[in-house]
């Protein structure tokens, strides 16, 4: 798209009113956008076709200099700040609310010239692994409209897997970016903690949060992290780091890729492949792994020992951390006020009637692990076990590892209500994702094949800062793979149900 | 670990500032119970000597020039709130007896 973009073949606006058609037509079945600004996008594109007139006139190196974000159409989830917009976060509380400012993340959308077309389903305030908590109904997987997409940035990885965007924002606190990647066979990554800033962007957990690339392969994934990264003063917690530009000079041909794994020291960690793993998933990642060695690569098996205890561990974090982050949603700065009027009585009855049944679980789990008496059992507690799961990853890059290699979620995308009324069955989504974000890690997910028809996530975990080696190792098992029969396999789901054409 | 009663799942619930419903209630004090059931296995592992971990990147101490920035446009930010009175926000009186 990028190439046709500069050489004038089809214009941002072409592509544009090609995406937001799929995207308006497909979406009564799908549920993938609670927004879709026909408007605000084509307007954009107007202002990227501008942008690569000027460029084309200017000569080869005005081009070389453009991103190739630029001109490509975006959306991203309905918790990230564009000034004027709505911006719900799945819920009822923000309901009206309209953002005074732009997130940090869609200043530098635009700086590129990205196109946003709208804003993505979730599950409310980022907490849920399916998308069905969302206040605005769950969004279908596209593979069978019967089931969920992963969640919680469930509405953003359908986008793109139904052709609806080559490429969008997600947040993942405990998976909220690999697990529907993985559910829906699209690529996301959750970068190191502190990669991007988080100015502009509804919190959820604090420590955990960290904003990420959804797109259909390696390459568009790594361009879309580096549009986005680095640091920015309105978040204390992002990174004085560089971004790297090996993001955007990832191998096109496939012989080049596969022949980087050559003497790549990976780690399987044996915990992940736990009880209630379903077969076909561990096949798919059993498979990779013996093509990572025959292409040269050094696999070897590894533990992390505290992985058992990721689950509890985290389920206490991010909930007392919610409970505090969302402390501010009281009826008087934003979102509507019920109530008696009284101070007292408003609060309750707003928080009461706006949050959604999982966000008052959460709130409720969070406010009794920091309460008087508590802290020390729960709250402090987890936190002493975040050092044990932390120096666990720490270990193995001191030995040498230079990723690790894990199923993205231990099943494929379940049926829609299969665990609503299970709030301890739905948590366990994320065993595999959680311990990454509790280490401040960057994980990526990639479509490693299908099992029962339905797609397969791979997993690759990195030291921080190592997202260039994470795209590198995602790109060689794109090239492994290239051949593979599921490969160029797209959602059926649709053209069965008749909503597309 | 604790087990949670009715009256302590409606504390906390207060506490949170949450108004709750009694089915409402009824449900989370069973989930609430199941969910502490799980962090039991936490009480298998001997922290005595571990330091808690707060954040994960080694950062301190983030400073900035102490200039003043432009900030947010107030009509824009006050426009959300529920209620208002120009560049004002309008609560609730919290003080003396006559508030409405």
């Amino acid at each position: 798209m990028a190439r046709d973009l500069r050489s004038g073949a089809r214009s941002a606006r072409e592509l544009t009113l090609a995406h937001l058609d799929a995207a308006e037509r497909e979406n009564p079945v799908l549920n993938a956008w609670l927004t879709i600004d026909r408007e605000r996008a084509l307007a954009e594109a107007d202002a990227a076709d501008a942008r690569l007139a000027a460029a084309r006139a200017a000569g080869k190196a005005a081009l070389e200099e453009l991103h190739p974000a630029l001109g490509i159409p975006l959306a991203l989830k309905d918790l990230v700040s564009v000034r004027g917009g709505q911006c719900t976060a799945g819920s009822r509380i923000l309901e009206g609310y309209r953002a005074p400012y732009d997130a940090h993340i869609t200043e530098r959308l635009r700086d590129v010239g990205a196109v946003i077309l709208g804003k993505t389903n979730m599950d409310e305030f980022a907490m849920g692994s399916s998308t069905e908590h969302s206040a605005f109904g769950p969004t279908a997987n596209p593979w069978a409209l019967d089931r969920v997409p992963g969640g919680s940035s469930g509405g953003s990885a359908t986008a793109v897997a139904a052709f609806h965007v080559p490429l969008s924002i997600g947040t993942d606190t405990g998976g909220s970016i690999r697990q529907p990647a993985a559910l829906t066979g699209i690529v996301g990554m959750k970068p190191t903690y502190g990669r991007v800033s988080r100015y502009g962007i509804v919190a959820f957990a604090s420590s955990l949060d960290q904003i990420g690339p959804f797109a259909r392969d390696a390459r568009d994934a790594a361009l879309l992290l580096h549009a986005i990264a680095g640091r920015d003063a309105r978040d204390s917690t992002s990174a004085p780091e560089p971004v790297p530009d090996d993001l955007l000079r990832l191998p096109n041909g496939d012989d080049e890729a596969a022949s980087w794994l050559r003497g790549k020291r990976l780690g399987l960690p044996r915990e992940y492949f736990v009880a209630g793993m379903e077969p076909g998933v561990e096949a798919r990642i059993r498979e990779a792994v013996v093509a990572f060695e025959a292409a040269g690569a050094v696999v070897e098996e590894v533990s992390l020992p505290h992985t058992d205890y990721g689950l509890a561990t985290y389920y206490i974090v991010a909930p007392a951390e919610a409970s505090a982050n969302l402390a501010r949603y009281d009826g008087i700065r934003f979102g509507p006020r019920f109530g008696d009027g009284g101070t007292l009585g408003n609060y309750l009855a707003t928080r009461g009637q706006g949050f959604g049944a999982e966000v008052k679980r959460r709130i409720m789990l969070g406010t009794y692990a920091l309460s008087a008496g508590y802290y020390d059992a729960y709250y402090l507690k987890a936190q002493k076990v975040r050092t044990l799961i932390k120096a666990d990853f720490d270990a193995l890059w001191t030995q040498g590892f230079d990723a690790l290699v894990a199923p993205t979620s231990p099943t494929v995308a379940f049926p829609m209500g299969a665990r609503m009324d299970d709030p301890v069955a739905m948590y366990l989504s994320d065993a595999c994702t959680l311990p990454v974000n509790m280490a401040g890690l960057p994980g990526i997910s990639v479509p490693a094949g299908l099992s029962d028809g339905l797609p397969v996530g791979l997993q690759f975990i990195g030291a921080p800062w190592s997202e260039p080696t994470l795209f590198r190792l995602a790109r060689a098992h794109e090239a492994l793979t290239a051949d593979a029969p599921w490969r160029g396999m797209e959602p059926t789901a649709l053209q069965l149900a008749g909503a597309g054409s | 670990m604790a087990t949670l009663s009715r009256a302590d799942v409606e504390h906390v619930a207060h506490l949170a500032r949450l108004g709750l419903a009694d089915d409402e209630l009824a449900r989370l004090e069973g989930q609430l119970n199941h969910i502490l059931d799980q962090y039991e296995i936490l009480s298998r592992l001997d922290t005595d000597h571990i330091a808690p971990t707060a954040q994960t990147i080694e950062l301190e101490n983030i400073l900035r020039e102490d200039v003043v920035e432009p900030s947010l446009a107030v009509a824009e930010v006050v426009a959300n709130a529920a209620d208002h009175d120009g560049s004002q926000i309008l609560v609730p009186a919290i003080l003396g007896g006559d508030a409405e």
